[in-house]
């Protein structure tokens, strides 16, 4: 009784001793990087090093260049040698296939980098007499693995034995002791297995002994383009991207696409770089799009989408930035041709490196194989802008969430290597701009939305901002020409039915340039009539004067007059008493005296 | 365990006088494959031995081929499973895996079935 109670607190123990060592164990669970482009991110690191990992799919869905890839990169790259156990293949054979992926096993084969072994064995040749084992595969692993050092080892559908040797039992008991014996000699392993159903993993079970890691490719048809997808359906002890993953090989390996990047943590640059249309930097703050953001550029076709791409195209590569243009639906040499008779030539961008186009028709190919060759494209040429032209093309070859999704990715991938791109949009005749692209317009950071406006009989091009994060934009809709000097954004003029273009604008124009004049006139005849009337009066004003200075001359004079006529009649009086000999002076002075003493 | 794997390899070695008989009759040259002394091994090469002795006196030869100590022949044999006695016939060439217990299977593999 006692003792259930005493190991309960035991097995506790041990449960968080568990639980607290795990953490850290599957942070130190070692990987082995595989090399292949886009696994390791989705892997966390690649597979479980020193474990077999199970990788499973139907025919021709790419395991054994999965298991080739994984051993010439290993060897190449991460110097671990390897050795291919082929079931199937012969080496010839196989060397041929590898060949493809610009792979040369026979050079790493003479170097000692890798062991290529064909295991042939034939039903009709074979006769069972008992009990048997497989240590004779055993042993030509371990001298394998010993003549090269190897550290990876990869079993191409060793499922193949299935058929070909008697007693499944036996089988399946040796099998399950390779993979142990495998894992204890601390092989990175791969086993291939062929996946006839889709509801389980491998036509005879093997994946009941690889416990650690198991990879699903899937190649499925759909609307007759094909796609490859890949899938990790566990990973012991790892966190793991749990999606399908689209996949590609072409002359380069095995190319898995992540890239919808796990967190939206990309630098957001505050530079900002024009459009090469000023009037259209004007109306984006005057500054224009900012650098490694993503631009959409939609409209009908004929709106000039490629015409603005083009001058920003133009405006980047004078700056000496590199643009790298995808064009789905012209050849560059059109595009050369056309833009240049709007009188932007990309042609010296072209021979200068700045420049470089990558045409291909969308249907060329499923929707996976546009985004890697973008992929591919972008990590070798390094542009600081990318275009493509347009992305509703890619919708002929897939559904709209694929491209959606693809687009997804693109701009992620875009971002983080901070690329500015403008993705050109058709939209359809009918129908509302907004809706049609409301599936991709959220991911973008700006969209300029051109469109033919049709009034009085006529079609114009208007462009305007419909949303540009981060930045203070124009919400103007603005009538554009396309002139042999490029685009020409217009005045706006706004009337009662929108904005007024064409003919319609032009009309508009004249009236407001004669209503202009007649104001004019107006205001220089009020001047006019201000100034005559200023002459009138200062004329008036000088006649004022004048009469005034006559009319003071002469009552001076009559004040001098007066005043001299004063002092004569003085005189007069003093010469009359003078000549009376009067006793003036005396009366003067006892007048006068009284008169001082009062004061 | 030196010891044990003297006589097995010794063992084919005595058959050689048989040679001298090879252009006469048919003979038969076998090889067994193993991976040392196991009960598998031991066991196949009794019942190999008594077979033999039994359909083919005298116009056999064994030779024991211990792939621990020549592992490079289990490539060049396309040896999977052990133990396999390879028999060479005039257009093909056999391999006859397990423990060889199972005495007609091994007379169907040799191509003896219709003889014995």
């Amino acid at each position: 009784m006692k003792e259930p109670a005493l190991d309960r607190p035991g097995q506790d123990a041990r449960m968080t001793q568990k639980k607290k060592a795990s953490p850290p164990s599957s942070k130190t669970l070692r990987k082995a990087l595989t090399g292949i482009q886009g696994l390791d991110e989705i892997t966390g690191g690649g597979l479980p090093s020193g474990r077999p990992t199970l990788v499973s799919g139907g025919a021709g869905s790419g395991k054994t260049l999965f298991g080739l890839e994984f051993l010439v990169r290993g060897t190449t790259q991460y110097d671990e040698p390897g050795v291919f156990m082929s079931f199937e293949e012969t080496i010839p054979d196989l060397t041929k296939n590898a060949e493809s992926l610009g792979f040369d096993l026979g050079r790493l084969v003479a170097d000692k980098k890798l062991f290529l072994d064909h295991v042939y064995i034939s039903r009709s040749e074979i006769e069972e007499t008992g009990e048997y084992d497989l240590d004779g595969l055993f042993i030509r692993i371990a001298d394998a693995v010993q003549r090269v050092g190897a550290r990876r080892i990869v079993l191409d559908t060793i499922e193949a034995l299935f058929g070909e040797l008697p007693n499944p039992s036996i089988l399946r008991a040796e099998i399950r002791r390779l993979f142990g014996w495998l894992k204890e000699k601390g092989l990175t392993t791969v086993i291939t297995a062929e996946r006839d159903r889709p509801d389980r993993l491998t036509r005879h079970g093997i994946e009941e002994f690889v416990s650690d890691c198991v990879i699903l490719l899937d190649h499925r048809i759909h609307d007759e383009i094909s796609t490859r997808r890949l899938r990790i359906v566990k990973y012991r002890g790892s966190t793991h991207g749990t999606n399908e993953y689209p996949f590609l090989i072409d002359e380069h390996g095995i190319s898995v696409l992540p890239l919808s990047s796990l967190g939206l943590d990309h630098s957001a640059p505050t530079v900002r770089i024009s459009t090469g249309i000023t009037r259209l930097d004007g109306m984006l703050g005057g500054k224009g799009f900012y650098r490694g953001s993503s631009i959409l550029l939609s409209g009908t076709s004929g709106a000039g989408k490629t015409s603005v791409a083009a001058h920003f195209v133009d405006a980047a590569c004078r700056r000496g930035e590199r643009c790298l243009y995808f064009a789905f639906e012209e050849s560059p040499r059109q595009i050369v041709r056309n833009m240049r008779s709007i009188g932007i030539d990309l042609e010296p961008w072209i021979h200068k490196g700045l420049l470089q186009f990558q045409a291909a028709r969308p249907a060329h190919g499923g929707i996976e194989q546009h985004l890697l060759v973008t992929h591919r494209c972008v990590s070798s040429f390094q542009p600081n802008v990318v275009v493509v032209d347009p992305i509703t093309n890619l919708l002929t070859v897939s559904t709209l969430g694929e491209v959606r999704s693809m687009l997804t990715r693109m701009v992620d991938f875009l971002k983080t290597q901070q690329i500015t791109a403008i993705f050109a949009s058709l939209t359809a005749g009918s129908g509302t701009l907004e809706a049609s692209e409301a599936d991709v317009s959220s991911l973008m950071d700006s969209w300029l939305l051109l469109k033919t406006i049709e009034i009085g009989g006529e079609l114009n091009r208007a462009l305007y901002v419909l949303k540009s994060r981060g930045m203070a934009h124009s919400n103007q809709i603005r009538e554009f020409l396309i002139t042999d000097d490029g685009l020409r954004l217009l005045d706006v003029y706004l009337g009662s039915e929108g904005v007024l273009t064409g003919a319609a604008r032009v009309s508009q124009e004249g009236r407001e340039l004669a209503a202009g004049t007649s104001r004019r006139q107006h205001m220089e005849a009020r001047g006019r009539e201000l100034d005559r009337k200023r002459r009138i009066f200062e004329a008036r004003m000088s006649m004022l004067r004048a009469e005034f200075e006559v009319e003071e001359e002469v009552l001076q004079q009559s004040i001098v007059e007066s005043k001299t006529l004063d002092e004569a009649l003085l005189t007069d009086r003093r010469q009359m008493e003078r000549s009376r000999e009067a006793d003036t002076a005396a009366y003067k002075k006892r007048a006068s005296a009284p008169a001082a003493v009062k004061r | 365990m030196a010891a044990t794997k003297t006589t097995t390899r010794a063992r084919p070695r005595k058959p050689k006088p048989a040679k001298s008989k090879r252009r006469k009759p048919e003979v038969f040259k076998l090889r067994l494959f193993v991976a040392g002394q196991t009960p598998k091994s031991i066991r196949a090469f009794a019942n190999l031995k008594v077979l033999c002795e039994e359909h083919l006196k005298g116009r056999y030869q064994i030779e024991v081929i211990d792939l621990l100590e020549h592992p490079e022949m289990a490539r060049g044999n396309q040896i999977v499973a052990l133990p396999t006695l390879v028999v060479n016939l005039p257009q093909s060439v056999r391999q006859i895996i397990g423990d060889l217990s199972n005495t007609d299977r091994v007379l169907v593999g040799m191509a003896l079935q219709k003889v014995g």
